[in-house]
């Protein structure tokens, strides 16, 4: 039974939709980090879809390619969140609105 | 487009605008005497040059036209150009501009010796040499006006010489307005004029006139009759002339040479430059008569009361300048222009040889405070003396004859001219009585400030005043009448310019319809000059020399003979005399009806409704409009992530559904 594009892509809408939320209200660092990387998964589901939807391997590859970013973002994004928390004792987004430390 | 070699008349007003340059700019720095031989010397450059062409006038094809090699303005309709025009009637305005002119200059040497200042008086003068000369030579209408326009402001600055003094800065301000009140009339006659005859040249209009016969009146009269509202502004004619008596706020040489001698002739002048056009509107020229012998009854009653002795003299050049205006009224326009001449030697004499009383009792200005004069300056009184008979209109001065011609030209004049003739008549007795008024005041029995050391003034100034009296002695011997044994040599010099316009005969021969025929018979004054009956003008001369006998009388009898009489005549006939010492209220009169209402309109109106209204209200508005509009937009930018991360969410999902429709509505 093959499964039709539009399940996959109701589902990738769904989950970037919850990204989007969830950065938009979480307070968290950690949280708002991790609904980003909600987001760029949701992303890699349509293209995973699409290619294989279309039988082109660009769009695998276009995957490896976010989730390289995703991992280096992840590293950055973790020691920069560890410095805030060192600095400032909180990880709540709306007090960090200065770019020094 | 004539054999004659070049004359470069475009040098004759550019040589003092030099001087005003070197003077002006660098004067400050320059020692008194370079700043005298600047001035100076550009002043006699254009004298000599003038000298020098009349001189060889004989010789001249006249009139001789000078045009500069580029044009100043053309358009597809209209072209005007730098032109200079030399005829008998430029000739005798430009030997009057710089032969007085350049007199007035080395008096002012001596006068404004230490002066604060200096540089700038003589820059301002050569500015205005430049002007005028401007004026008299141009060849259209508008450069003319350039001339005009500058002549009274150089008058402006000048009147305005002394700043630091409010009533100085008043006057200039007044003459200023007054003469603009003018030049509008001058500059709608301009436009009519390139309306009807798509040019402003001379030599195109009058020719567009002389060779239609049929035209008459319309808008030839209302062309004539804005002419003649700017003439009263810069001759000082009723209704405009009230800024002539405050203009004697301005040191008392550019009284002489600006507000007597040339500057306040030039609406003669224009009236007589362009007799063509007012030939043919004889109700603008009966305007002008009405006009002219107005203002000259009018001045010479308020010149009889006066105490300052400039102030007199003002009243008595409006006065004069009101028989000019007469003369051109009754189309005796060579009248006019001798008159204008013996009028520049005699003004020029009177006002100088004040400006050394003044001088020499140490600025007083008021006769009450002189007398007894006589023997202290004679040089001054002598000359004086020269004046005040030439201006009286006894024989053989230069004022004589050309009163005399004015007088008996008014008479000949069809409309009201026994009228015109007798206030002239009674005009010359009222000047005869304030000129020796004056003459007595100043010079005759015992001096009223004892403590005053009278001395006579330098050379430099004595010897302009020498100069010119001699001028207002013989200065009229130019055009004694053939009824008095002369040649009439003025008026005939003065012919090719002011020749008898074809008009009259030409309307009557062209027009043969009876209506219209009638009419220009009716209206039209006969523009030729006139040829009266020889006997009948000396028994009118032995008129005038009587009634200024008269005059003379009853000065010597107030002011000399029974000194208290003047008092118990003020005392009999005190509303009249207050009548008289008030001007009849005539600044009051325009300050009530003009000057206050324009104030008030300005103020509340103008000022208070619509600059602060509706002008900075309306800027406010906007500027207003922009910062609430900034107030509200700067919400966005707060500094918090989360919300420009919402902005962006936003953004995006705008975009998308943007793009979803669009195309769909698209497709």
């Amino acid at each position: 039974m093959v499964v039709p594009i539009a399940y996959y892509l109701v589902l990738s809408a769904i989950l970037f939709s919850i990204g989007v939320g969830a950065f938009l209200i979480k307070r968290n660092i950690i949280t708002v980090f991790m609904s980003i990387e909600l987001m760029l998964n949701a992303v890699n589901l349509t293209f995973v879809a699409f290619a294989y939807q279309w039988h082109r391997v660009q769009g695998q590859i276009f995957v490896f390619f976010v989730m390289v970013v995703a991992a280096a973002e992840a590293a950055v994004g973790l020691a920069i969140i560890i410095a805030i928390f060192r600095s400032r004792s909180t990880l709540n987004v709306d007090q960090v609105n200065l770019m020094k430390l | 487009m004539n054999a004659t070699p070049s004359l470069h008349l475009w040098l004759i007003p550019l040589l003092p605008f030099i001087g005003f340059l070197l003077n002006g700019l660098l004067g400050r720095r320059l020692p008194n005497a370079l700043v005298t031989t600047i001035a100076l010397l550009f002043t006699a450059a254009p004298l000599a040059l003038v000298t020098s062409i009349a001189l060889r006038f004989g010789t001249l094809t006249t009139p001789y036209l000078e045009r500069l090699p580029f044009p100043w303005i053309t358009t597809s309709t209209f072209r005007a150009d730098f032109a200079f025009l030399l005829d008998p009637l430029t000739l005798v305005m430009l030997l009057i501009v710089t032969g007085v002119g350049f007199l007035i200059h080395i008096y002012s040497v001596g006068y404004m010796a230490h002066e604060e200042g200096y540089w700038r008086y003589f820059a301002y003068l050569n500015l205005f040499m430049f002007f005028m000369l401007t004026l008299v030579l141009a060849e259209n209408f508008l450069l003319m006006f350039v001339g005009w326009e500058g002549v009274g402001l150089a008058s402006y600055l000048l009147i305005g010489f002394y700043y630091q003094r409010d009533s100085a800065v008043e006057a200039g301000k007044k003459a200023f307005i007054l003469n603009r009140i003018g030049d509008f009339g001058f500059l709608l006659a301009m436009f009519l004029m390139v309306a009807h005859f798509g040019s402003l040249s001379y030599d195109t209009v009058f020719a567009a006139i002389t060779h239609h016969p049929d035209l008459q009146g319309g808008f030839l009269t209302a062309i004539a009759l804005l002419l003649v509202l700017g003439a009263t502004g810069k001759s000082a004619q009723i209704p405009l002339y009230v800024w002539l008596p405050d203009a004697m706020e301005g040191p008392t040489p550019v009284s002489a040479l600006i507000h007597a001698a040339t500057m306040v002739t030039a609406g003669v002048y224009m009236i007589t430059r362009s007799h063509v056009l007012f030939d043919r509107s004889p109700f603008a020229l009966g305007v002008v008569a009405i006009i002219g012998a107005a203002t000259a009854l009018f001045a010479a009653t308020v010149g009889m009361v006066q105490t300052d002795i400039k102030r007199v003299l003002a009243y008595s050049t409006i006065s004069q300048l009101g028989y000019m205006f007469l003369a051109c009224g009754a189309a005796a326009y060579s009248a006019a222009i001798f008159h204008l001449v013996t009028h520049a030697f005699f003004k020029a004499l009177l006002f100088l040889a004040a400006g050394s009383v003044i001088h020499a009792l140490s600025g007083q200005q008021d006769m009450r405070a002189m007398g007894g004069l006589r023997k202290t300056i004679p040089i001054t009184f002598w000359t004086m003396s020269a004046g005040v008979f030439a201006i009286s209109g006894l024989p053989p001065f230069s004022g004589f004859f050309s009163k005399d011609a004015i007088l008996y030209q008014a008479f000949l004049s069809p409309t009201a001219g026994p009228l015109l003739w007798f206030v002239g008549l009674v005009t010359a007795g009222l000047t005869a009585f304030y000129m020796f008024r004056l003459w007595y005041l100043t010079f005759f029995g015992a001096s009223r400030t004892p403590d005053a050391h009278p001395h006579e003034s330098s050379w430099s100034m004595l010897v302009p005043l020498i100069l010119l009296a001699v001028l207002a002695l013989a200065g009229g011997w130019i055009g004694i009448p053939q009824a008095l044994g002369g040649g009439d040599q003025f008026a005939h010099f003065l012919e090719p310019v002011i020749n008898p316009t074809p008009s009259y005969e030409q309307v009557r021969i062209t027009l043969d319809e009876q209506g219209v025929r009638r009419a220009a018979e009716i209206s039209n004054p006969e523009p030729a000059r006139r040829v009266g009956i020889e006997s009948q003008e000396r028994v009118f001369s032995v008129m005038s020399v009587v009634m200024a006998l008269i005059g003379w009388f009853f000065a010597d009898l107030l002011y000399r003979r029974k000194p208290g009489m003047a008092d118990q005549l003020v005392e009999h006939l005190r509303g009249g005399y207050a009548l008289l010492v008030n001007k009849y209220w005539i600044d009051q009169v325009y300050n009530a009806l003009i000057v206050t209402p324009l104030l008030v309109f300005s103020r509340y109106l103008l000022w208070g409704a619509v600059d602060r209204g509706v002008i900075n209200g309306g800027a406010g508005l906007a500027a207003g409009g922009v910062r609430g509009l900034g107030a509200l937009v700067q919400r966005v930018q707060s500094g918090n992530i989360r919300s420009y991360a919402g902005w962006l969410a936003i953004g995006a999902g705008a975009l998308l559904l943007i793009t979803y429709f669009g195309f769909s509505m698209h497709l």
